[in-house]
């Protein structure tokens, strides 16, 4: 996974989870990284990862967490009412939580839940 | 997963899946398609005239966004003849709704639409901020949503314009469904599923009057998710926060159980609105008491008068006595099934197709079957409720003397602080709460 870069973006509410609304992985500054899971050898980056690597960043904060991801199933599922777009493509037509992630990707997330 | 091509246009790449369907399509089809729907909605429920003057009631969040940008593309593409103007109402709540104006107001440049803003402050002389100071967090919502309502109209009737469109949406409604079936309010669930609703023309021949507004939900029937995909796929500027108070506790529930359902079987927020349209067509509300013929005039006054929050202090008790009654002279009635099955259709002609399930669901309307001759057993509860007059005060559309709006507003006014806090504060408030409380009882 070494040379990937991608980002990952917030909105429709979301942008106040990580107080940005776009995060580059890697991150140039050391306190925005997102720390992703450790890969076996020959496996490579999929969505779910990335997943665990934002929700991680949220622990000990709950009700953010909440927000993003629900975590009683025993791992983290994006919480319902949330659009996940990967290249302006949905997800659930790009594999969902296994979707590998390539070089340049942008993955959205997006919330259905916030009215107006 | 390779990538699997529109099935409408068959060449680009799909990168929408659409919920009610599972149709894949590409970006140009899906915006096109999700256009012609709305404009399939608009035409087969008549809901626009040519030469009507529509007040579209914006908030800066997606919805309204994309009923604007909808409305306004629609309009032109197929020239329904409509003039298309915005209305905000501002509640008054820093941080909140001052952010969301800002939005509006860009939009109203956007799609070339003049804009009118009302506040709270103006019409009641408070605004939710000083109304949250003054009753706390809990309960707040009521006052939001009773405001709102006629601040629309109010608003509307200043404009010329007697007809008001709202962003509601298909998710929306589904909620509206579960949570009066689970208050087990069903004349509410008949109201709140009614594409259009009107204040009946009858109470007032005066143009300018404000009880005489008709609504229509043009997105009804729109899930959601494409709501929000069209906003982000047309890059609409939208705003979106949460209500700072809106603690969203019943709502919340029903709108996380439609979430969780349209995870596993994304056709149930469609199949939860057509099932609460079915059930209003079996509820014998006296809103339908006019056999049919004014089923357009729904009052609209006293609709989802929650707002958007939760349902703090709702009338669970008197609802409760009232069901309990109800479901007292059901048991009389539980022996003449048969005849009762009859008069359904002698009563309505609408109501011909349910046969099996009608008997049990139609239950709240059998009432009046005990007391009544044959034939006569689905009568309107008239008595009981949405006898529509006007406000003694105010001249707002009303069931009671006083509208619920200045109900409020005298609570608020009268324990008003003269000078800081007072002694009496703690009484008062609580005396208020019971006045909401008293108040609810008697509109259901």
């Amino acid at each position: 996974m070494g040379n990937i870069k991608f980002s990952v973006e917030f909105s429709g509410g979301l942008q106040d989870l990580f107080g940005q609304k776009k995060i580059p992985i890697p991150s140039d500054k050391n306190e925005d990284q997102i720390q992703l899971p450790k890969l076996l050898p020959g496996e490579s980056l999929k969505l779910k990862h990335v997943i665990d690597g934002l929700a991680a960043k949220l622990k000990g904060r709950n009700a953010k967490l909440k927000l993003f991801v629900q975590g009683d199933k025993g791992f983290y599922e994006v919480t319902p009412g949330i659009l996940v777009l990967i290249n302006d493509s949905d997800w659930e037509l790009e594999g969902e939580y296994e979707y590998e992630i390539q070089s340049g990707d942008q993955v959205l997330f997006v919330s259905t839940l916030h009215g107006g | 997963m390779p990538p699997s091509p529109c099935v409408l246009c068959k060449t680009n790449r799909a990168v929408i899946l659409r919920p009610k369907d599972h149709s894949k399509l590409c970006k140009p089809c899906f915006l096109s398609v999700f256009e012609t729907e709305i404009h399939h909605t608009i035409t087969s429920n008549h809901l626009f005239q040519r030469g009507e003057k529509i007040a579209i009631g914006a908030s800066g969040g997606k919805d309204s966004t994309v009923l604007a940008s909808v409305l306004k593309t629609l309009n032109g593409r197929y020239d329904y003849g409509v003039e298309l103007v915005l209305l905000s109402i501002d509640e008054g709540i820093k941080g909140y709704r001052d952010d969301s104006l800002e939005t509006v107001k860009r939009n109203a440049k956007q799609y070339d639409m003049p804009l009118t803003i009302l506040g709270y402050d103006e019409l009641y002389g408070w605004t939710m901020d000083q109304v949250v100071e003054q009753v706390g967090k809990k309960g707040n919502c009521t006052y939001c949503g009773v405001f709102r309502r006629q601040a629309l109209d109010r608003g509307a009737a200043r404009l010329g314009v007697r007809h008001v469109v709202t962003g509601h949406n298909a998710d929306d409604v589904a909620e509206t469904v579960l949570m009066n079936l689970l208050r087990g309010d069903l004349p509410r669930l008949s109201r709140t599923t009614s594409i259009v609703t009107s204040t009946p023309s009858a109470i007032s021949t005066d143009p300018n009057s404000h009880t005489n507004i008709k609504r229509s939900k043009p997105l009804k029937y729109a899930y959601e998710k494409e709501i929000v995909l069209y906003a982000h796929h047309k890059n609409l500027d939208y705003f979106s926060t949460e209500c700072i108070y809106s603690p969203e506790a019943f709502r919340g529930s029903a709108r996380a159980l439609i979430k969780n359902l349209e995870r596993v079987r994304p056709s149930a927020i469609l199949d939860v609105v057509r099932s609460g349209e079915d059930m209003a067509k079996l509820v014998l509300s006296s809103d339908e008491g006019c056999e049919g013929a004014c089923a357009s005039t729904i009052p609209a006054a006293e609709e989802e008068v929650d707002g958007c929050g939760s349902v703090n202090g709702r009338s669970v008790g008197g609802e409760m006595a009232s069901m309990e009654q109800r479901l007292a002279q059901n048991e009389v009635v539980a022996e003449q099934d048969l005849e009762v099955e009859m008069t359904i259709n002698h009563g309505s002609g609408q109501r011909h197709d349910e046969h099996d399930s009608g008997t049990t669901l139609r239950k709240p309307g059998k009432k009046r079957g005990g007391k009544e001759k044959r034939g006569q057993a689905f009568l309107p509860k008239k008595t009981q409720k949405q006898v529509m007059g006007q406000c003694k005060k105010c001249g707002y559309l009303s069931s009671q003397e006083i509208c619920k709006a200045c109900v409020l507003l005298e609570g608020l006014n009268k324990s008003r602080p003269k000078n800081g806090i007072e002694l009496g504060y703690e009484a008062d408030t609580h005396r208020i709460a019971n006045g909401v409380n008293d108040l609810q009882m008697q509109v259901d």
